[in-house]
């Protein structure tokens, strides 16, 4: 067996040391009536390398790979361009096989990337500080909401209908058992977002407001007035950012006066795979830090007063607290923020801003095309890489005609919204740097054929 | 590259060499790199990114975002650099045996890292029609199959994101249970020596924590634990093998005794690489148990995460288990989401993620079970076992083992500070083993010991590895107990010696903030990014 060091002689000679006859005595506190004799029958036996890659690569290769062609889909989830070099860096064993830095003296390579990421999505988010990662989005979501709860010492939770559904279905599943009330529902077919009606909701016992910025249907909207309104009646502003690449041509959510601004950072540096592991952004203002979910890492100087990291404010977290932690969270999502992180540090400002710039330019292009198509309209007045387009029938058949011809069209508002037949003929399009032109023209062809 | 170690030489220093006769003009020791921040040495105008067109112009409004931002971007060869300098400052497996008890940090086999970046796994898009995606289906099937097997149990809940995350769904499947028997139990038992995100867990989701006691020999007392059962206690969170490295021996009569009395049993497996193979916990009459797949299973821990927590449970608890999960049919496999949930799964508590869970997880997991299959996953919990058994003993008489007498260790070994001189404690004993090249063990956990050491060395390294480890922990340890004083300043070689963790709580500084400049003093730009 090729991951196990130890040879039979070993094996007898440490059995020796330990004064046990057979590896049997070692299991001596496990009642007979629950040890298994031998290898668990009817499972395969160990496997070399080659087998298993043949294994492996046969289901890898019963999946059409986003790249093989057209590709369309978001809605949470971004295929954007990875740096050859951000896989490579991590997949130095250095950071590959290390754990959270529980011993800073030999981990300042995890913590100073931690205090360099914190320190990237405070600045894309807008807000003064930021964790050092959660699960992914939809977790960091409902953490949100908790966190608004503690800080408010109110119940309510107005979630905006431009919520991803499944960060709403999530928010819902866990208020069920903590006893928040959330106020939801699903979107409607609008140009423009729901925030002026959440706006006027808010009352005295609303603890926030949650709102996507892009939306789900792809809405963009100024959440100024909506942060002035929550402030007015003592509520926070949850701004939910799923693509994050937006940020580098639009505002801010905490320019705009967000207090906390979570977010999926899967966008930058991490990659589609299948939904996962991806990365939580969690950031908010200053005030709030010790109520914050996760793992902080800050700056402080050692005993010879050279600077270095360290993993603070633990007093808030499960392993200290126990059951007076502000979330249980443990293991985060380290290796992707360092993705994140090496990314963004390719892409600077100057590239954050153009990457930004060219996705909005490509989905103008591809809204333009697709709305020609006889039936076919493009429903938001404003976006950034990804509109609602409107057809003439239900999206979800159309989606499985489309991919019979080898382009992935896009995500059906069927299938986000399963129960509700008002929304059957919308169909949710991302378009980013990886679409080309020819990709355009090839799913205008295809949507048009597919509607004849 | 000029690194801004403000401890290094500067030229106001008077004699060569300053107040350290090793101080060097960079901060450097030879491949002892300091590295400074991107903030530092990047720019907002540098790019480590080519792009094929001009940006082209946007109308946006009042809404486009015109302050700057301040991200600094680095070019590609010094973003390689910058991030392969930080790396130097990690310890990982990779370097050595990094035996952090409870962390199960063995090695990460690099086809799993292959496997999982197969274009069909890592460029898939979770909603992609399901006809698209029958392969990463089969992945999730197969896995699922593996983890109902290897445990005994009826089935498994893949989406949790982590172990707490899994925790988090047996315990909402306990109260989801609960609900649909209508009966409103609001206590849950946890031990003193469990894991925090036990007794975190719990009450996130609403429940009140109550300590069940142990036994001197480091185990759950049965006696009391039956004696504090009734219709108030939901159920029980117990670790097996638990936190001082040793099996429940009654966790039979215990899941017995907790059913009788109408409640649920939670296993918290962040352990069950000791037993893989060997035990299966459905025997035990476990009813849920979340599976750390970047312990047992090894996907890389990645400096915290991602992890991934999939939940077996037991017949009573499967109708409840959470939204997504994959099922398999005569045409394929298919994805029962929301839409479908109410004819298939009309009781599940709900969704506890966006997507489908850690799926670039369950590719390395699936990698890892195959190659070491039925009979390499038992010999892994044995080899597991008999590594930290013979630490145990070849460590006796050197270091006080509370539990020695309760029989063999399973996969990790726990000492306590008894005998330590005065002064000396269980951190200088960590940071002593840094200046000898190895990752300390975990320390002061479990709480039931004092000064608590645990040590997991786990089934992957070799005798020679383990003997020279022992020899290492045995020689700190002599100097801990004869009261060396050069240990108390420990470490003296890594990277950083002890740092202020006091002072970074007390004034956080959690992100970068441009220092006022001084007069005189060069900008940012100047002095990096050229």
């Amino acid at each position: 067996m090729r991951y196990l060091p130890l040879t039979s002689d070993d094996r007898s000679a440490m059995l020796a040391t330990i004064g046990a006859a057979s590896i049997d005595d070692l299991f001596a506190n496990v009642p007979v009536d629950a040890r298994l004799d031998g290898p668990i029958a009817d499972l395969p036996r160990h496997a070399s390398e080659l087998a298993v890659e043949r294994h492996m690569a046969a289901l890898a290769r019963q999946n059409r790979a986003a790249g093989d062609g057209p590709f369309f889909l978001g809605a949470g989830a971004y295929r954007h361009h990875v740096p050859a070099s951000v896989d490579h860096l991590i997949q130095r064993g250095e950071f590959l096989t290390a754990y959270t830095p529980y011993q800073p003296e030999i981990a300042q390579g995890t913590l100073q990337m931690l205090f360099e990421f914190q320190s990237q999505v405070a600045r894309l988010l807008g807000t003064d500080v930021a964790n050092a990662s959660m699960y992914d989005g939809s977790t960091a979501c409902w953490e949100a909401i908790v966190m608004a709860r503690r800080i408010t010492k109110r119940g309510k939770a107005l979630l905006s209908t431009g919520l991803h559904p499944h960060y709403r279905s999530v928010a819902r599943t866990m208020a069920k058992y903590t006893g928040d009330v959330l106020v939801d529902g699903d979107p409607s077919l609008e140009a423009g977002t729901d925030w002026a009606a959440l706006a006027d909701s808010i009352d005295k016992d609303t603890s926030c407001v949650v709102v996507q910025y892009p939306d789900i249907l792809g809405r963009i909207d100024d959440m100024t007035a909506l942060a002035a309104a929550c402030q007015a009646a003592g509520a926070l502003l949850i701004a939910v950012v799923t693509e994050p690449v937006a940020l580098g041509l639009i505002k801010a959510p905490g320019e705009m006066g967000a207090d906390i601004v979570v977010g999926e950072g899967q966008s930058i540096g991490v990659g589609l795979q299948f939904g996962g592991p991806y990365v939580g952004l969690f950031a908010c203002k200053t005030k709030y830090v010790r109520q914050m979910p996760g793992r902080l890492c800050g700056e402080t100087v050692d005993a010879n007063g050279k600077r270095g990291f360290v993993l603070t404010l633990s007093t808030r977290e499960q392993h200290i607290r126990r059951e007076k932690a502000t979330s249980n969270i443990c293991t985060n999502s380290g290796l992707c923020a360092l993705a994140f992180s090496i990314h963004m540090t390719l892409l600077g400002e100057a590239g954050l801003r153009q990457l930004a710039a060219i996705n909005h330019g490509r989905a103008k292009m591809a809204a333009t095309e697709l709305a020609k198509i006889p039936g076919v309209s493009v429903l938001n007045n404003s976006y950034f890489n990804e509109f609602t387009l409107l057809l003439p029938t239900e999206a979800r058949p159309v989606i499985h005609k489309l991919a019979e011809r080898d382009i992935l069209g896009g995500v059906s508002l069927g299938r986000l919204y399963p129960a509700n037949a008002n929304l059957a003929n919308g169909l949710v399009v991302a378009v980013t740097e990886t679409v080309t032109e020819a990709d355009i023209s090839a799913f205008a062809a295809a949507l048009k054929e597919v509607l004849a | 590259m000029t690194a801004l170690n403000p401890g290094g030489w500067r030229p106001e220093m008077t004699a060569a060499g300053g107040a350290d006769d090793n101080t060097t003009f960079t901060g450097n020791r030879a491949l002892m790199l300091e590295e400074a921040l991107i903030f530092e040495i990047g720019s907002t105008a540098t790019t480590g990114v080519d792009f094929d067109e001009a940006a082209p112009a946007a109308d946006l409004g009042a809404l486009a975002r015109t302050a700057p931002i301040g991200l600094p971007g680095l070019s590609e060869a010094e973003t390689v650099r910058h991030y392969t300098r930080l790396s130097r400052q990690n310890y990982a497996i990779d370097l050595g045996l990094f035996p952090l008890g409870s962390c199960t940090m063995k090695h990460n086999p690099r086809l799993n890292e292959k496997v999982a970046r197969m274009p069909g796994f890592a460029d898939a898009h979770p909603l992609q029609p399901q006809e698209t995606v029958q392969g990463a289906y089969a992945v999730i099937h197969e896995l699922a199959e593996w983890l109902i097997t290897l445990t005994g149990m009826h089935s498994v809940a893949m989406s949790p994101k982590a172990g707490a995350h899994g925790e988090l769904c047996g315990i909402l499947c306990i109260k989801a249970a609960l609900e649909a028997r209508g009966e409103d139990r609001r206590v849950i038992l946890v031990p003193e020596s469990a894991h925090g995100t036990n007794p975190a867990t719990a009450a996130f989701a609403g429940f009140t924590v109550e300590d069940i006691p142990a036994t001197e020999a480091g185990r759950v007392n049965l006696e009391a634990l039956k004696a504090r059962l009734g219709p108030d206690v939901a159920g029980v969170m117990i670790t097996n093998p638990n936190t001082c490295g040793l099996f429940e021996r009654d966790m039979k009569a215990i899941s017995d005794a907790v059913h009788a009395a109408g409640g649920y049993v939670y296993c918290d497996g962040a352990n069950f690489n000791a037993i893989v193979g060997r035990v299966r916990p459905g025997d035990l009459g476990v009813d849920a148990m979340h599976i750390n797949l970047h312990k047992t299973f090894s996907t890389p821990h990645g400096g915290g995460g991602p992890g991934s927590g999939p939940v077996v449970l037991s017949e009573a608890l499967a109708p409840f288990a959470p939204l997504p999960f994959v099922t398999k049919h005569a045409e394929g496999f298919r994805l029962i989401e929301e839409e479908s949930a109410g004819e298939d799964h009309p009781q599940t508590f709900g969704r506890m993620t966006a997507f489908h869970g850690q799926m670039g997880m369950f590719t390395r997991a699936l990698t890892y079970i195959l190659s070491h299959g039925a009979d390499g996953l038992k010999q892994v919990a044995e080899d597991a076992v008999l590594n930290a058994n013979y630490v145990l003993r070849s460590l006796e008489g050197v270091l006080d083992a509370p539990f020695a007498a309760s029989g063999p260790c399973m996969h990790e070994a726990l000492f306590s500070d008894k005998g330590l001189a005065e002064g000396f404690s269980t951190l200088d004993i960590a940071k002593g083993l840094i200046d000898e090249g190895y990752h300390p063990m975990t320390v002061y956990f479990p709480l039931v010991v004092h000064g608590a050491m645990l040590v997991e060395p786990t089934e992957t390294e070799s005798k020679a590895a383990l003997d020279q480890f022992i020899g290492a922990l045995r020689s700190v340890a002599m100097r801990a107990k004869n009261g060396d004083p050069a240990l108390k300043s420990a470490p003296h070689f890594a990277p950083r010696a002890r740092l202020d963790e006091t002072g970074a709580a007390r004034k956080p500084i959690l992100a970068w903030n441009e220092p006022a400049a001084a007069p005189g003093t060069p900008s940012l730009s100047e002095i990096g990014g050229s």
